[in-house]
């Protein structure tokens, strides 16, 4: 029998704000326990929250990224529920009136090109976290009311592969708009999927199973892979899915049954009587749109036809904001495209898996990475000392003053050259001979000579006009 | 010394004139509290020590003289948060609360010199009309101690009526600060819903809760409420509307006004002898020259009943941060995690304060919601369209602020259902954001009888006039409990 896969994700993505969304307290990861709160993070008696604006302007810019539809009223709602990471118990978040809906992303796999809806995105506040140690529970309220947006898909993605590469596209797009910083790793982009299975041609949804805060792509793609093949073998062997919580079990790459779910949870939803309803005007939506950065898709567009790369490099080049930016900024100081497009790709990338940094935490900047380009362009250096330049700009050094300073500069200078290539000759009749008789290996050797009498900085290209011509002169 | 009936400005000008200090006004407080509470228990906690620094610290730098509240001594209902100064809003849950920080209007109080007392009694969690859910003690009504003050601001009321304080803060979410007033023959003002700041209020019906001054006089109300109006950043829900002085326009000239009575606050569910108050009230200010029409309110009977399910829904979300993990009581001898979430709420909490968690959660249940809070909702819009249509042709209504005057003790504590339609004319009214104010009106049986009068959205100074006049016109304001005592 052949089945057809239904997946859903939902997405949490943390904005990067100064401020947390409904109180003054500061947003910042790996800060001591509790440093990051106040009385509204703690749920105090009395306490009220109030609503940081820049967070209804971040959600303005994703829901743009997204191609979403942006309410015109949006008003945040409270979903009750007890745990000691949410002091309040309840969440501030948006259920009935979401800021945004009816968006999409358009995804790639395996050459083809797919668009996927974007059901809805709504703002909320995080919750604080629970840790247990040696019989005692501990809670610490730092990442409570950091601003989140959830982004909830569509039921159209219909593999494994196509969730990675949504997760991938979304990622993309929002770590463009600047938002978030979109690290897995630091949990400020966490996933929860759904999938069910259903017989190809069936008009009906089967019974799906949810994997909550997954943290890597990887591991989405995993767990839907198994969850995929584990659900078709219930399936085939006459059995039915149950809706369930699984969790996903790295080690083995297997799902594991957490908890059956038994109807639906009781959230109590109700309007947010404390905080009021956000009115966002078209000229609001205008406004922030324009400080929205240019999008991966037309940066791509824009590297092909204006700067002549290939489509290939223009999507590497696209697949962070920082690298895309640094390449703009290279360019923008007057560097060769293709060539600033090879270093990035080729040595500068070397150097961060090398030394796993990302690009913003070196000591290079566009500046001085032009700077080099530029001397290799118009031929004040020679590509071997360019790699002792690019030792020096990753140092953080300015290339053009330390070529100079290291008498680095290649000697292109026929005046200059001329004596230094007859001298060459003189002392080497055996290898004039040789080039006579048609032994042209005796201009590697000759060069070479040339080559050591200028430690390396003779420019070859004129060196080899030069030492021809005065060869078939002699 | 007997200036415990004095209203502010004289007491302020004696102040002023160094005719009395701030310290002799508050040891002399004190002194009076003692006497006095110990008949009517209006105080929870006494702030005694830090008042009179307050007031030692005031007479060295010098009482304003512009400012008619400097060195006056305020009492503030428990349900306001006062910083350093233990804060129950009259529950078990918070017995040995004490706050890390003021409310805004506490810190408006300070800041402007006013003499913080103690914190005064109130129905938990301003849950009740009679303070007789107060979880530490009742409070008695000092016109006969045998009847309730009503509530919830039963404490502040008793306190400003038996002459304790001049002025204390309640909190009104569905009549609390305007039933005791009327109970107690004092005045009471419930702000326009975003007037005041709720920062610092511990929040029982979010969209329904306003602070607001309870005084003797009506002059008093205004200067009162003058100091704690205006936007605050902490609260998102507060106005940015310029406030206006209250205490303008305060000349007793009210000719012209036009004045509604709605025929539903003079029904048969309405106390005869309540009725006979509000009619010659009526009388009075036709004889100063305003003109009374009756009008209809038709929606305002589904009132009580939206407001339960609005009111108590809002209050079991409220409530749930009382969770025993943070801070305020907790069970012992617990087993798990959900055994410290029931056991601490079962125990920490009063069965008034239960039984509305348990209606609201009810209300906001899925397969429940609709035909509940949304449709509470949508009679709340019908009540606000009542209000909106009869201001097209008035400047205000009048009736009376509660259907009785104050029950005996007991009378009603074990019928909730009566006990909610003591707000039945003072609902509709936070339903609808409206400001709102009680006045003494009259006496039935003894008892007082207070007038409410309710305004536009904002217009909290046609109230003040309007009450002004009926005042100077009459000497209701000016009779005082005999309580057997110094005075």
């Amino acid at each position: 029998m052949n089945f057809e896969t239904t997946i859903g994700l939902e997405v949490h993505v943390e904005l990067k704000t100064n401020s947390k969304i409904f109180s003054p307290s500061p947003v910042q990861f790996g800060a001591e326990s509790n440093a990051n709160t106040n009385v509204i993070d703690w749920g105090y008696p009395g306490v009220l929250p109030t609503a940081n604006k820049g967070v209804v302007e971040a959600g303005i810019k994703a829901a743009t990224a997204l191609h979403a539809e942006i309410e015109h009223e949006t008003y945040f709602d409270r979903k009750n529920y007890f745990y000691p990471d949410n002091p309040k118990a309840y969440q501030i978040t948006q259920h009935e009136k979401p800021i945004a809906h009816d968006g999409w992303i358009e995804i790639e796999v395996d050459g083809q090109k797919k668009k996927v809806g974007i059901e809805e995105m709504h703002i909320e506040e995080d919750a604080g976290k629970n840790t247990h140690e040696n019989d005692y529970s501990y809670v610490d309220l730092n990442r409570q009311g950091t601003p989140l947006i959830e982004i909830v898909s569509k039921p159209e993605i219909n593999s494994p592969a196509e969730a990675y590469a949504y997760c991938e596209a979304l990622r993309q797009r929002i770590q463009f708009t600047g938002v978030s910083d979109v690290k897995m790793e630091e949990g400020s982009m966490r996933v929860d999927v759904n999938i069910s299975i259903r017989p190809a041609g069936s008009d009906k949804y089967g019974v799906k199973t949810e994997m909550k805060n997954l943290n890597s792509f990887n591991y989405v793609k995993r767990s839907l892979e198994f969850e995929e093949q584990r659900q078709q073998r219930v399936l085939m062997s006459g059995g039915q899915v149950q809706q369930e919580t699984r969790r996903f079990d790295e080690a083995s790459g297997q799902t594991i049954l957490m908890r059956v779910k038994e109807g639906s949870d009781d959230y109590r939803y109700f309007p947010e009587p404390d905080v009021p309803a956000v009115s966002i005007s078209d000229d609001w939506i205008k406004d922030v749109q324009k400080t929205i950065p240019e999008m991966p898709g037309s940066r791509r567009d824009r590297y092909v036809n204006e700067f002549g790369l290939t489509a290939y490099d223009a999507g590497v080049l696209t697949q962070t904001k920082e690298m895309s930016d640094f390449f703009d900024a290279t360019v923008k100081e007057g560097a060769d495209p293709k060539l600033t497009s090879n270093y990035l790709q080729g040595d500068v990338n070397a150097f961060l898996n090398e030394n796993k940094v990302d690009l913003q935490d070196t000591k290079l900047t566009p500046a001085n990475l032009a700077g080099m380009i530029k001397m290799i362009s118009d031929e004040t250096i020679s590509s071997k000392i360019a790699k002792k330049v690019f030792k020096a700009i990753m140092q953080g050094t300015e290339p053009v003053k330390w070529v100079n300073d290291k008498g680095l500069i290649q000697l292109s200078d026929p005046a200059k050259l001329q004596p230094i290539i007859d001298n060459v000759l003189e002392n080497n009749q055996q290898s004039i001979d040789d080039f006579k008789n048609g032994k042209d290996r005796a201009v590697g050797y000759l060069v070479g000579q040339i080559m050591k009498k200028t430690h390396g900085q003779a420019n070859p290209k004129v060196v080899n006009k030069l030492l021809m011509t005065s060869l078939k002169a002699r | 010394m007997d200036f415990f009936n004095q209203d502010l400005t004289s007491l302020h000008a004696d102040l002023v004139n160094k005719k009395l200090s701030a310290e002799e006004l508050t040891k002399a407080t004190f002194e009076n509290l003692k006497q006095t509470d110990a008949k009517i228990d209006s105080f929870l906690n006494l702030n005694e020590d830090a008042a009179l620094a307050t007031a030692k610290a005031l007479d060295a730098k010098g009482i304003n003289a512009d400012n008619v509240l400097a060195g006056i001594p305020v009492g503030v209902k428990d349900n306001i948060v006062t910083k350093d100064l233990t804060t129950t809003a009259a529950s078990k849950m918070l017995e040995n609360f004490v706050p890390v920080y003021n409310a805004t209007v506490v810190d408006k109080m300070t800041q402007n010199d006013m003499i913080i007392v103690g914190k005064t009694n109130m129905d938990e969690f301003a849950m009740g009309g009679s303070t007789e859910n107060s979880a530490f003690k009742v409070t008695k009504n000092p016109w006969d101690v045998s009847r309730v003050p009503g509530g919830s601001s039963g404490g502040s009321a008793a306190a400003v009526a038996a002459g304790i304080v001049p002025v204390a803060y309640g909190s009104d979410t569905g009549g609390s600060i305007r039933q005791p007033s009327s109970f107690n023959g004092i005045v009471g003002m419930k702000p326009t819903y975003g007037r005041v700041s709720r920062w610092g209020l511990i929040a029982f019906g979010s969209s329904l809760d306003q602070i607001g001054p309870m005084t003797r006089t009506v002059k008093d109300n205004a200067a009162a409420l003058n100091l704690i109006a205006g936007n605050d950043v902490h609260d998102g829900t507060s106005s940015e509307r310029e406030v206006p002085d209250f205490t303008a326009g305060l000349d007793g000239d009210i000719k012209g006004m036009k004045i509604a009575l709605p025929k539903e606050y003079m029904d048969e569910g309405i106390d005869p002898k309540v009725r006979e108050v509000i009619k010659a009230a009526v009388k009075q200010f036709e004889a100063l020259g305003a003109t009374v029409e009756e009008v209809s309110l038709p929606h305002s009977r589904y009132g009580v009943s939206a407001y339960y399910i609005i009111a108590s829904s809002e209050a079991s979300s409220n409530l749930q941060r009382f969770d025993g993990i943070r801070y305020g009581f907790r069970a012992q001898d617990v087993k798990n995690l959900e055994d410290v979430y029931v056991r601490s709420r079962s125990e920490g909490f009063g069965d008034e304060v239960k039984r509305r968690i348990m209606l609201g959660t009810f209300s906001l249940s899925a397969g429940y919601y609709d035909a509940y809070f949304h449709k509470a909702g949508q009679v709340r819009t019908l009540i606000i369209n009542d209000f909106n249509k009869v201001f097209e042709d008035y400047d205000l209504i009048i009736g009376p602020t509660a259907p009785t005057p104050a029950f005996k003790i007991g009378d009603e504590i074990s019928d909730p259902i009566t006990m909610y339609m003591n707000d039945v004319l003072t609902i509709p009214v936070n339903l609808a954001g409206l400001p709102g104010m009680s006045i003494p009106a009259g006496f039935a049986d003894g008892m007082p009888v207070g007038l409410q009068l309710i305004g536009k959205s904002f217009d909290e100074s046609t109230l003040y006039k309007a009450g002004y006049a009926f005042e100077q016109a009459t000497d209701f304001h000016q009779a005082t409990p005999d309580l057997g005592g110094q005075h």
